[in-house]
């Protein structure tokens, strides 16, 4: 019998701890997926962050060194300089990426580091419990936003790919979802061409994927989805933010 | 050759076979940043990053060190406390690195004058867990250049941060100074854990999360253990006209150049005084300095602060000897003849005897 779906050889033989309907796995298996497809398991470095994504290191047969809160850029910085003909991804939560890890981000992308960052954003703090998130969109209820998020008091969330998608350094930047079989064929083309960005040394890629969390948005796994394309959306649009490395 | 120490510590790590330097702009000790702008400019393999903060210098030191090459940082006290994270995750993770700290006065933004508030921060940890880094503390041009060697050496033997803990003076002064042959980071004995991409051999992870509490509490003690074998192999103390003295400094870096100067002023007098001076802080030289109260009945401890390393004093004379403490903080540098005045009184006060 022919073999038609199986693991991706990057993926290790392991159960994901991920609850149920999280995207986190989706997205996992994608990136090993484009792993296998570009043929770089052995030359790939991933940053894995602080979070629930923290032991993707035990999923990914890849070599992976993990960063403290929010500094993933920083140690991916590092990796490619020291190494610049591996291929050097951080793996990054809303949080990390768009609250504590916010300048290192900035600056990795300002100075163009050759680094690729997949930026998941699913509007909570999920490993602390569902607290408010810098991208925890307006209205939204979480722990520490009982009443829901309050422009006055808490701000607006952050558009923190549009923000990279300023600085000079930046050649690809794209803001997708795993909210449906489409979107998530649509999220794994744009992992490869940041990837492809990276290895043609082009500058600083990103893919935001907006991913849900049903245990903290206390919904079902189908409603998390659905709310996905239904809410979140109409504050972070699916789409091309930046594109400037051209056809790869 | 004669150069400022800033420069002595930046020349010295380059010709250890360090190519990687990230940092971030702090007074006093810019010229040492700048100088390694310039040395790894030159070089075909070298990477200098002026960073936006502390905090990514650091995790910039973790990327590097995760691939096995020879990389350092310096800051001065406000940042070596940002930069503390960092060597947290290096500590748990068992990164090598050099971390060059040139204190200033403080707590805060405090000033930027030589001092050494910044003791108990580098000999206990510095940030949060249960783990030591190796501490340094040159008192010359040329220990600077000698330390900073060592220091990359001790990082890839034990798998762990190194501190040189400096001040201002240490790196404004100017002293002629041999440096050892350079070595060529390609000659440096290959890393059997780092990260380089897994191909052909099985993947690897270098973390410091391990939430299975038996599992930390044996990394806990496999830390430790390291520790204690450091205790054993690295503690280092100079010793200056002790072997007749009954009063002993006890000062590091630049208070113990004032304290030598002070030393030379009272010899002159009669006076048997001699100099005890740590060069390692962490392990802290505690069995040398046990073994001298069998001969030496008082100790000065004189620090650039109000009194950090005479906890480790205490600690090493288990009661022994009389303990006496002169400091002064806030980037306050004593004269020689300030400390011969204070060894002065109480060589007196003790009734010592003298030639």
């Amino acid at each position: 019998m022919k073999k038609v779906f199986g693991r991706p050889k990057s993926m290790k033989d392991a159960v994901f701890h991920y609850c149920p309907g999280c995207g986190h796995s989706i997205i996992h298996r994608l990136i090993a997926e484009v792993i296998d497809e570009l043929n770089i398991q052995g030359k790939v470095i991933g940053v894995p962050p602080a979070g629930c994504a923290v032991l993707a290191y035990d999923y990914f047969d890849i070599d992976m060194g993990e960063a403290p809160h929010g500094r993933g850029a920083a140690v991916a910085t590092g990796l490619k300089r020291s190494l610049p003909d591996r291929i050097v991804f951080s793996y990054q939560g809303d949080g990390d990426i768009a609250a504590i890890g916010t300048a290192e981000t900035i600056h990795a992308a300002n100075r163009g580091e050759r680094i690729t960052t997949i930026f998941v954003n699913n509007g909570v703090y999920g490993m602390t419990g569902g607290q408010m998130a810098p991208t925890t969109i307006i209205g939204q209820i979480s722990s520490t936003t009982p009443g829901g998020r309050n422009e006055d008091r808490d701000g607006v969330p952050i558009d923190l790919s549009e923000m990279l998608a300023i600085a000079k350094g930046s050649v690809y930047i794209e803001r997708t979802a795993v909210d449906s079989p489409k979107n998530i064929v649509r999220t794994k083309k744009a992992i490869t061409k940041a990837f492809k960005a990276q290895m043609a040394g082009l500058g600083f890629s990103l893919v935001e994927v907006l991913s849900p969390c049903p245990t903290n948005l206390k919904m079902t796994p189908v409603q998390a989805s659905e709310w996905i394309g239904s809410t979140m959306t109409t504050y972070f649009p699916l789409k091309v933010i930046k594109d400037t490395a051209g056809k790869l | 050759m004669l150069l400022r120490g800033s420069h002595v510590i930046a020349e010295a790590a380059v010709r250890a076979g360090c190519r990687f330097y990230f940092g971030y702009p702090i007074t006093p000790q810019n010229e040492l940043t700048e100088y390694m702008a310039n040395a790894l400019a030159s070089l075909p393999d070298g990477v200098f990053i002026q960073s936006e903060s502390e905090l990514a210098a650091i995790n910039m030191v973790i990327g590097v060190s995760m691939t096995g090459k020879r990389v350092m940082t310096s800051s001065s006290s406000p940042g070596i406390s940002l930069k503390q994270e960092g060597i947290s995750y290096l500590s748990g993770q068992e990164l090598p690195a050099v971390i060059i700290n040139t204190m200033r006065g403080g707590p805060g933004l405090g000033n930027i004058a030589p001092a050494q508030g910044d003791y108990l921060q580098a000999t206990r940890g510095g940030g949060h867990g249960d783990y030591r880094t190796i501490v340094l503390a040159p008192g010359s041009g040329q220990e600077l250049a000698d330390i900073t060697r060592m220091a990359f050496e001790y990082a890839d033997r034990y798998r762990i941060p190194v501190i040189i803990l400096g001040d201002g003076m240490m790196g404004q002064m100017m002293e002629p100074v041999e440096f050892p042959d350079p070595i060529d980071p390609k000659s440096l004995p290959p890393k059997p854990w780092v990260l380089d991409g897994a191909e052909g051999r099985p993947s690897r992870i270098i973390k410091s999360l391990i939430l299975d509490t038996s599992a930390m509490e044996e990394h806990n003690w496999k830390l430790f253990r390291k520790y204690e074998a450091i205790s054993r192999e690295v503690p280092e103390m100079e010793q200056f006209l002790t072997d007749d003295a009954h009063l002993a400094v006890i000062a590091y870096g630049t208070a113990s150049r004032i304290a030598k100067g002070a030393i030379k002023r009272v010899r002159e007098m009669g006076l048997k005084v001699g100099l005890l001076r740590p060069k390692t802080l962490w392990p802290f030289p505690k069995r040398i300095l046990l073994q001298m109260s069998r001969t030496i009945s008082d100790f000065l401890v004189f620090e650039m602060s109000a009194g950090q390393m005479l906890e480790d004093v205490k600690l090493s004379l288990e009661g022994r000897g009389r303990i006496h403490f002169y400091g002064r903080p806030g980037g306050i540098i004593s004269t020689p003849d300030e400390i011969a005045k204070v060894i002065n009184n109480i060589y007196f006060k003790e009734g010592l005897e003298r030639e």
